[in-house]
This record gives structure tokens, C-alpha cells and sequence, in this order.
């Protein structure tokens, strides 16, 4: 699936010389963000486990405790714990902290309403696994209203 | 404008539906009858879900099917007896007047069935509160999921749920089949019973041979295995219509000594600083009974029953109110023990009759849990006058 992308990269503001890899998924939440990516092989809990100030990940003994999710593409496989963790991603969303943009290998209901009602773009179900082809600091770009997912090769 | 802004509120409403229901496999959105909305208390959803519920008021949002909410975290008519700061009933009163400015009825009950929205049978709803749900589908035969709030609330919006679950005939079969072969009488006992067989479940539905639970005892053994487990159904062989048990279904047996160990692993032991009521929200019977047990005595400890507006009135007209503050207790309504901070009261142990509140006190209140029957807890902690 390896193509220049000429295109697309000047509408895009990156590298005109580069190639990119298009994936398709399901759109859960419309909407298309870019930026680079954040991933962990750990499911999260937004209530409790993400500082809706400071867009901070402050949950106990996960991987990723001490990074920062706002303007990251968030790749992780769902979330988990409380409904109102859908509330902490809007709220993040308001504090101008969320990430640009999330990727799920299967969203489930806490994280597909928040990032509907932030408008944070979202897509899952990808034809491969996006942790395994997903990694930290890669450039990715999520469409949601397609159900693509879209990375960079930039470097 | 304004149109243009409700239009869009309805719009994310529907996005969230179908996005749900695509998760969960449904092909379609089917139309509800009632939303139950939970996500009320500002303990619980903070000022996360005050910014979206405000904002979304904002935008003009309107309910278009009868919508109600659950509890919320203080007495809103005595919040000084409850120890609720000024910056906390603030921040409850902006969720109440948003779900109102929506068009939501701020009954601030998990017992809608007790206060005029007795679902029917065949009914499809939206409702959240867990121990309501339970009770829609398997003592009134209507039609529910466990709902979030804020997949409740798009119902409320669009009076369109997504069509899976126990919405379809063929889901509405238990896959846990329990023998009861213990001697249950007070709905205590049933609660304990409840958050046994809620913790084998899971999300399965169950089905009970053995127990004839009335309505109070449904009520609290429902409520108890919504809380331990996910269960959005029971049946009871001789008083569901729906019972059907499949095939495959896990059988277990539960007999008296399980009952005993279920409940000393809820019972903590502590001497408690408070006696409370009231979960789910005391029916007028409960109100009658305790007032019953009440009259002619005095509590030695203070005494917190939690009901509906609605119920307190009704105890109010019939004298219930007068002997139950009379024996020094307090019916507290809008709230509830475990959606208010009780904890803030200073209290380090309550002692409590629903298995519901013993389950959810300890995580969401830090308070110790002593569980008993009604009569018990009563006698125990009050003296003849």
C-alpha cells in the first residue's frame, strides 16, 4: 500500500518527499486529526487515570504514567473503569488538553461517546493490529469519517 | 439559531446510538417509551459531566420521550443537614437545572416505578439506574439495557435506543439457573442472596427456582445482583411470565450456609455511627413498616432514610414522616447514602439493610458496612420511651 503521497503531503504541511501507509478501520467518531503518535499495549481508565488539567496520564502502575496525551494521536486498545471517564475526555477536550486524534483495536462504549462528544476523531477495528504497526512518535493521521488511518513515513 | 443549535445536540445524540450500536451488533434504532438518567450526583461526574451537561442545556437540547434522573448528592431542600458546602450544591444545583432546562422531570429517584412511571408490560426503555433496570425487565416485563447516562440521555433526545440486548425476545433467557434451597423471608435475606448470585453471573440473566419473593424482597435482591454483577434480568420460576432457561445454562445450588458465608463476608463487624435507609429509595410499605417498628421508641443512633420527593410526601399526608423524625430519625430525599458524602458527616461505619449500599459504601464513601434486617438494625439501635 506504499505511495508517494505529493498530494496529499501539501495539503498537509509535511514533507513532500515521503511515503505514507493507508489502513482501513471503522469510524467511530467523525473527523480527521494528525499528529504523532502516543501507544500503549494497556487498556486506560480516563476517570482517575488522566489529568483532565494537564492531559497527564496519572494512572498507578500503567506503562504510560507521567506522559502527556494532548495533541497525540492516543493509540491504545480500549478503555476501562467508570462511564465517567467519557465526561474526563470531554472535559480534556474544554482545557484544550485532548489528543488530536485516537486510534482503538476495539473501541468500547466509556471512550467511543467521549471522543463523539469532544469531536475527537476516532477509528478502531483496523485490518491489522495498530498496536503492532503503530509506534511512538510515528506520524499518523486518523479520519474517522473515512475509518482510515493513515501513517507517515517522514523520517 | 436555536433551532440550528438543538439540531445539533439531536445530531450527536444520534451519532453517539449508532455508534453504540454498532458496538454492541445492533442493525437498527428502536423507539423508548422512557429515559432513566443517571449521572446526577456531582460526586460522582464532577465538573467534567457539570461542563457537558451545562453546555449541551446551552445548545438547547430537549428531551422528546418522558426522561427522569437519578439521585443526586444532597437533600436539595436540607443540604446543611447533609454537611453539603456551598461550592458542592452550587455544582449539583447547575446538573439539576441543566437536566431540568432540557426538559428532564428532576425526580431524583432510582425507583421511577414507585413514583408514576411504572413501566409496561412489552415497554422498550432506556433506563440506567442498575436496580431499576433489573426490576423493568424481570418484575414488569418491559424492555431494557443497562444504559449509561449519557446513552440514556441521547434516548431522552432522540427517543431512539439501539435494538440489542434485552430488547430481543430470544436475549430475554437466563444462562445461570439457581437453586435455592434456603428459607428466605425478609428482604435482607434476599439481598444477600442477590449479591451472591450477581457475582456468579456476571451479565448473564438468571433464572431462581425455590424463593417467592414479594415485591420489597425483589426489589433488594435485584438491586444487589445489579450491584455485584451485571445482571439485566432475573426470573423466579412461579412469578415471572417470561421464566425460559436455556439449554446450556449453568446450574448452581445455593444453600443456607452459602447464604451465612455471603453474608459475613458483607458484614464488617464495626459498631456503626448511623443507621441508613433507604436503598433503593424506601417505598411508602418500607416507610409504613419502619414507622410501625419505630412507634413508641426512640433512636439511640442517628437514623437516615433516603426516599423519592414523591414517597416523603405521601409519608408526610399518612403520618409516617411524624413518627419516624418523631423517634429522632430524618427522611432525606434527593440523594442517597451512596451518592452523597456521607463520609463527610464524619461517619466511620454505617450500618445498612440493602446489600446494594453494603457493596458501593466501603469504595464510594470509605465508611465500614454493618448489614441487617430492618427490624433488627431498628430494635438494636433504639430504647422504649
Amino acid at each position: 500500500m506504499s505511495d508517494s503521497c505529493q498530494f496529499r503531503s501539501s495539503s498537509l504541511g509535511i514533507p513532500r518527499k515521503c511515503s505514507y501507509l493507508i489502513y482501513k478501520g471503522r469510524g467511530v467518531s467523525k473527523g480527521v486529526g494528525r499528529g504523532r503518535a502516543l501507544v500503549t499495549e494497556e487498556p486506560i481508565s480516563f476517570l482517575g487515570g488522566v489529568d483532565p488539567d494537564t492531559g497527564v496520564i496519572t494512572e498507578r502502575n500503567h506503562e504510560l504514567r507521567g506522559e502527556c496525551i494532548s495533541g497525540k494521536v492516543f493509540v491504545f486498545p480500549h478503555g476501562k473503569g467508570s462511564t465517567v471517564g467519557t465526561y474526563i475526555i470531554y472535559r480534556l477536550f474544554k482545557n484544550g488538553k485532548a489528543p488530536v486524534a485516537m486510534v482503538n483495536k476495539v473501541s468500547e462504549p466509556i471512550v467511543a461517546v467521549g471522543g463523539i462528544i469532544a469531536g475527537i476523531p476516532l477509528v478502531d477495528r483496523l485490518e491489522v493490529d495498530p498496536l503492532s504497526i503503530i509506534k511512538n512518535d510515528m506520524l499518523v493521521e486518523v479520519d474517522g469519517t473515512r475509518g482510515t488511518v493513515t501513517i507517515f513515513d517522514d523520517t | 439559531m436555536l433551532k440550528g443549535e438543538k439540531g445539533e445536540a439531536t445530531t450527536k445524540a444520534m451519532e453517539i446510538l449508532l455508534a453504540l450500536g454498532d458496538i454492541y451488533g445492533a442493525t437498527r434504532l428502536i423507539p423508548v417509551k422512557s429515559a432513566q438518567i443517571s449521572g446526577v450526583s456531582y460526586k460522582n461526574i464532577g465538573d467534567a459531566g457539570v461542563e457537558f451537561l451545562s453546555d449541551l442545556a446551552q445548545k438547547g437540547a430537549k428531551t422528546v420521550i418522558p426522561a427522569f434522573i437519578n439521585p443526586a448528592g444532597t437533600d436539595l431542600e436540607r443540604p446543611a443537614e447533609l454537611m453539603t458546602d456551598g461550592a458542592f450544591l452550587d455544582a449539583q444545583l447547575r446538573i439539576v437545572r441543566a437536566y431540568a432546562q432540557m426538559g428532564v422531570k428532576t425526580t431524583l429517584s432510582c425507583t421511577p416505578y414507585q413514583i408514576g412511571y411504572e413501566p409496561r408490560r412489552g415497554d422498550h426503555l432506556a433506563w440506567a439506574e442498575s436496580s431499576a433496570v433489573i426490576l423493568a425487565n424481570s418484575v414488569y416485563s418491559a424492555r431494557s439495557n443497562r444504559e449509561s447516562g449519557i446513552s440514556a440521555l441521547c434516548s431522552a433526545l432522540t427517543g431512539l435506543t439501539p435494538d440489542y440486548g434485552m430488547h430481543i425476545v430470544e436475549n430475554r433467557v437466563a444462562d445461570l439457573l439457581v437453586k435455592v434451597e434456603a428459607p428466605l423471608s425478609d428482604p435482607t435475606e434476599f439481598a444477600v442472596l442477590g449479591s451472591l448470585v450477581g457475582r456468579v453471573a456476571g451479565s448473564k440473566v438468571v433464572a431462581l427456582q425455590g424463593l417467592q419473593p414479594d415485591t420489597e424482597a425483589a426489589k433488594a435482591m435485584g438491586a444487589a445482583m445489579a450491584s455485584t454483577g451485571a445482571v439485566p434480568m432475573f426470573m423466579v420460576e412461579g412469578f415471572t411470565p417470561e421464566f425460559s432457561v436455556s439449554s446450556s445454562a449453568e446450574k448452581i445450588t445455593v444453600e443456607e450456609k452459602d447464604i451465612r458465608t455471603e453474608w459475613q463476608k458483607i458484614d464488617t463487624d464495626s459498631e456503626p455511627d448511623v443507621i441508613a435507609l433507604g436503598c433503593p429509595h424506601a417505598s411508602i410499605e418500607e416507610l409504613r413498616r419502619i414507622s410501625v417498628i419505630l412507634n413508641g421508641r426512640r433512636m439511640t443512633k442517628p437514623l437516615y432514610v433516603y426516599t423519592s420527593r414523591a414517597i416523603k410526601e405521601e409519608a408526610d399526608r399518612l403520618g409516617y414522616t411524624r413518627v419516624i423524625e418523631g423517634a429522632g430519625g430524618r427522611i432525606y430525599c434527593d440523594t442517597c447514602m451512596v451518592v452523597s458524602p456521607i463520609d463527610r458527616l464524619g461517619v466511620k461505619s454505617i450500618a445498612v439493610a440493602s446489600a446494594k449500599a453494603a457493596y458501593y459504601s466501603p469504595s464510594m464513601s470509605h465508611v465500614n458496612v454493618r448489614l441487617m434486617p430492618i427490624q433488627k438494625l431498628l430494635i438494636r439501635n433504639s430504647k422504649e420511651v
